[in-house]
């Protein structure tokens, strides 16, 4: 039987009427966690991680009618034993478990298989058949260890304190900006956020989460500490009027992407920190494994790849289609605060580019220098 | 071969040419003059041939990372960038070698060149186990020869200056002709390059060329010249030839030929050899390489002041002993391997003088324009062979003159004007402030075209598809069974806007995903523009057309309407082809 099928509304699980991260608004929604692209507004009923229940409070109104589980907690719905467990994503983020007549589904959300401290780790459920996200669906994703990016990120923020240069670090404010302040060393200088980023940095601090201090330039009182600063600022920030006060700031992005120079380049930053929320191949592949499922779905990414690769590999795998962050975005799905009212079903988030001059490498017809004059 | 690697992804990632400046400085500073001299080599544009098949690189990785091919070729699609694909998919390891650039260059990367596949594979594998990631990537661009970075040689001229605290201009000086693939660079030649200033004659020792003085284009109606320039009687006027940039060195009794890539070309243009008996030592002439059509033997000996008369009557090139030749003729020239006396008798070369650099051994680059003009000519005629000659000056009462004399151009196979300030000095590079060279260009051919292929980019273009292949119909509207023919490549010219809504429409309308490459259903036409068109037995349509861009998108236009192979034949210029069809076929 299956539990989990995909319908126009979004993912749909039959034995319990009920939806798994809708894209169009339903009845009932079980929500993995509070990307925009998986948490929408509009749903008479919402279910979700207890640790989660901040965040989609906050991103999609206080009055929403949400009942919340604690991670592993089951209940019986239509005969269907519903629990959610740790996805490592997010803040809150879960998969959801489903069981009927002896039959066990796991739909992942979005999942990263590295620990990383503010939210609670991905943990392997075992299951029939796993339904997977593949957003790094390439053997061409392999992340560093956390540890070394940090360690980076704060040398990159170091040797611009000791040139009184800003360092303004791009991240989506959601999840991504809360993982890279746990991991800043808050010695080099003062932690400054854009405020996109405090309002979700005060649902994890709420959460129990341990986060450094934080403040808006505005509240600065010694603005000459601002070259000594790092900045963290939605990648919607770069080129507006605010960020313009750092000055002659030193800036890098940091997400999963930043690992294909072209990516980065287009970015126009001086930096680019390869850090996902997302699990890399190796994750992606491992956390399939370890399920120990024979079926598996794969949801959006790199479903092709995936799938072919998921079958090559003994498996039963085909791709659903969903209206999650689809192939060509180019960002890590998010939609912060500001623009979370805009009924765009995903947010790109790229900013207005930087220069793009056509490359000028000789036209496959010349190949010695032409005499330009 | 890491501090390399780490310059690398510095330039890499930013486009600030003061960071670039900055991690340039740093690594010359800390760098061994060996490992520099290869540095300096590979950033101002040298590249060795390929030391390792592509192929069996993917072969090497699809082994080493137990990865199928198309899986490989998802990837590479993604990345866009062959040696970033294979760096990312080789497993990672610690970097552990200590050995600098060159060490890693002359003992470990040169030798690999011409090994059997099997053997190359066995010490390869290894070889890349020495080096993290980035020091990967940039290894396997190495001996792939695509190792590109945006620094502009001009950059690298500034960093060099600023570690040797010489003037630019001198560095600049020294370092032409330092990517000569004749020469491999050593320490020594890296420490002649930021040696401390000597005496004069030290900077002209052998064939050294003096860096060549380039033009600006000159974009305004042609009754804005007289504001923006003055009046045409300040300037010489020449044909803006359509050959091969060049120098001719002739010193200590030898002569040297470099193309304006600064190659040492002396090699592939044996029938200018016959100057180095000619030239008197301390002669450098700028001008410009075109394949001749001499004229048939005259009746009467020539008598040489009647051609300095027709010299102080401006011919126009037709009048000139002979006729240049299209580009196209040049290009397969230089395309052989190995000149046979056939091509040397079907495609000569001649050079056309327009510039004095050095006469007597003396630098004449600060000499105005005129006297080196007036020199030039007396040097010409005294040497007397037909592989010398002068470009011919055009002269007209005003710009509108000049610009009715223009539209010979095409015609002529020439691409316009050049004018030089008669009382300009010969600068360096794009310098304007000694003097300015224009280039006055006709209009380029145009036409409209269909795009039936997409492909990424590369680079920071690796996730956009923004490199096109452009079709015309072969047969005119009304056939039902006409076909669309591709007859060009081309990837600029588009906004990033536009670019952006291109590739949105090339995902929805493709039709067919070869690795990185789609087919799209025909939908986009667009207005190419291209410099020349010649016959081409490697394509299809027949034709080749020389540098192609997107004018622009016309969305406007339907596909129906779009140009006919009949159109683009019409624009092939009319001119005998003397190449037999056997040798045309390159591979
Ligand atoms: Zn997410
Ligand atoms: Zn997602």
């Amino acid at each position: 039987m299956e539990l989990v099928v995909a319908r126009p509304e979004g993912l749909y699980c039959p034995p319990g009427d009920f939806y798994i991260d809708p894209w169009r608004q339903v009845e009932r929604a079980v929500i993995t966690h509070g990307h925009g692209d998986h948490a929408r507004t509009g749903h008479s009923h919402y279910l979700a991680a207890a640790a989660g229940e901040g965040i989609l409070r906050k991103r999609l109104g206080e009055d929403i009618n949400l009942l919340t589980l604690e991670y592993g907690e089951v209940i019986n719905h239509h005969g269907v034993k519903l629990s959610l467990h740790p996805a490592g994503h997010v803040l809150g983020s879960a998969q959801v478990r489903l069981e009927y007549k002896g039959e066990v589904w796991v739909a992942s959300g979005d999942y990263k298989v590295e620990p990383d401290g503010t939210c609670a780790p991905f943990e392997s459920v075992r299951c029939h058949t796993f339904i997977t996200e593949s957003t790094f669906g390439l053997p061409i994703y392999k992340w560093q260890p956390q540890g070394e990016i940090f360690a980076d990120i704060n040398q990159w923020w170091q040797s611009n304190a000791d040139n009184n240069r800003a360092s303004v670090l791009f991240c989506y404010s959601f999840g991504k900006a809360q993982r890279l302040l746990s991991g800043l060393n808050p010695h080099i200088g003062p932690i400054l956020v854009h405020g996109a980023v405090e309002p979700l940095n005060k649902v994890y601090r709420e959460a129990g989460v341990n986060l450094p201090a934080t403040q808006y330039v505005s509240e600065m009182q010694d603005k000459s500490q601002i070259g000594k600063s790092i900045v963290l600022a939605p990648p919607s920030a770069q080129g507006t009027h605010w960020i313009k006060r750092f000055g002659d700031y030193s800036d890098a992005f940091a997400s999963g992407w930043m690992q294909l120079r072209g990516t980065r380049r287009r970015r126009g930053v001086d930096r680019g920190f390869i850090m996902s929320d997302h699990a890399d191949w190796p994750g992606l592949q491992t956390a399939i494994q370890a399920t120990g499922a024979e079926r598996v779905f794969v949801t959006h990414g790199q479903v092709h790849p995936m799938v072919r690769w998921l079958c090559e590999q003994g498996l039963d795998a085909q791709g659903f289609v969903t209206e999650y962050g689809e192939e060509a975005a180019e960002a890590e799905t998010d939609l912060s605060p500001e623009s979370s009212e805009s009924s765009q079903m995903t947010e790109t988030a790229l900013p207005p580019e930087a220069g793009l001059p056509p490359e000028t490498e000789g036209s496959e017809q010349m190949n010695i220098a032409k005499a330009t004059v | 071969m890491k501090a390399f690697a780490d310059l690398y992804s510095r330039l890499d990632a930013t486009t600030s040419s003061n960071a670039k400046l900055a991690a340039l400085r740093d690594y010359f500073l800390l760098a061994s003059p060996a490992d520099a001299a290869w540095a300096v080599y590979f950033l101002a544009g040298g590249r060795p041939r390929q030391l390792v098949p592509t192929k069996l690189l993917r072969e090497l990785t699809l082994t080493v990372a137990s990865l199928p091919e198309w899986l490989f070729e998802e990837s590479y699609h993604s990345v866009g960038d062959l040696a970033e694909t294979m760096a990312l998919l080789l497993p990672e390891s610690a970097h552990t070698s200590e050995e600098g650039l060159a060490t890693w260059i002359e003992n470990k990367l040169l030798p690999l060149r011409g090994l059997a596949p099997d053997v190359l594979t066995l010490q390869l594998t290894p070889l890349l186990q020495q080096l993290d990631q980035r020091s990967k990537l940039v290894c396997i661009k190495l001996i792939t020869g695509s190792f590109r970075v945006g620094v502009s040689k001009l950059l690298v001229t500034r960093a060099l200056s600023a570690v040797a605290e010489i003037d630019a201009k001198r560095i600049a000086q020294r370092l032409v002709g330092y990517t000569d693939l004749s020469a491999r660079p050593t320490a020594e030649h890296y420490l002649r390059l930021i040696a401390p200033l000597n005496e004069e004659g030290d900077e002209r020792s052998e064939g050294q060329p003096y860096p060549f003085f380039l033009a600006h284009p000159l974009q305004l109606p042609t009754d804005e010249f007289e504001t923006a320039i003055g009046s045409p009687q300040d300037w010489l006027v020449e044909w803006k030839w359509d050959g091969i940039r060049a120098q001719l060195v002739k010193r200590d009794g030898q002569l040297w030929v470099w193309s304006r890539g600064e190659e040492l070309v002396t090699d592939r243009f044996p029938e200018l050899n016959v100057l180095a008996e000619a030239l008197p030592d301390g002669t450098v002439i700028d001008g410009e390489l075109v394949v001749w059509k001499h004229a048939p033997a005259p009746d009467v000996e020539v008598d040489p002041e009647k051609i300095k008369d027709q010299i102080a009557d401006q011919p126009a090139p037709q009048r000139t002993q002979g006729q240049v030749q299209p580009f196209a003729l040049l290009q397969q020239r230089i395309g052989r391997k190995t000149l046979t006396a056939k091509i040397l008798e079907n495609l000569p070369v001649v050079i056309l003088a327009y510039d004095l650099l050095e006469w007597q051994g003396e630098d004449w680059r600060e000499q105005p324009q005129s006297a080196r003009r007036a020199q030039l000519e007396k040097v010409v005629l005294t040497c007397d062979r037909p592989q010398l000659q002068l470009s011919p000056l055009v002269t007209g009462n005003s710009w509108q003159d000049l610009d009715r004399q223009r539209e010979a151009s095409r015609s002529l196979g020439v691409e316009g004007f050049m004018l030089k300030r008669k009382d300009a000095q010969y600068g360096i590079g794009r310098t304007k402030d000694v003097g300015v060279w224009w280039k006055w260009k006709i209009e380029p051919y145009t036409a409209d075209a269909v795009l039936i292929y997409a492909q990424t980019g590369h680079g920071r273009r690796a996730s956009l598809y923004t490199d096109y292949t452009f079709a015309v119909w072969d047969s005119a509207q009304g056939n039902p069974d006409r076909k669309l023919v591709p007859f060009a490549k081309a990837y600029s010219g588009l906004t990033d806007a536009e670019m952006r809504e291109v590739d949105a429409i090339i995902r929805k309308t493709t039709v067919e995903k070869f690795g990185p490459v789609r087919s799209v259903k025909p939908t986009l036409v667009f207005e190419l523009g291209f410099e020349g068109i010649s016959l081409s037995g490697r394509h299809k349509s027949g034709i080749a057309v020389r540098f192609p861009r997107m004018l622009r998108w016309r969305q406007d236009k339907p596909v129906a309407e779009a140009d006919t192979l009949q159109t683009l034949q019409a624009l092939l210029p009319q001119v005998s082809r003397p190449e037999p069809k056997e040798e045309a076929a390159l591979p």
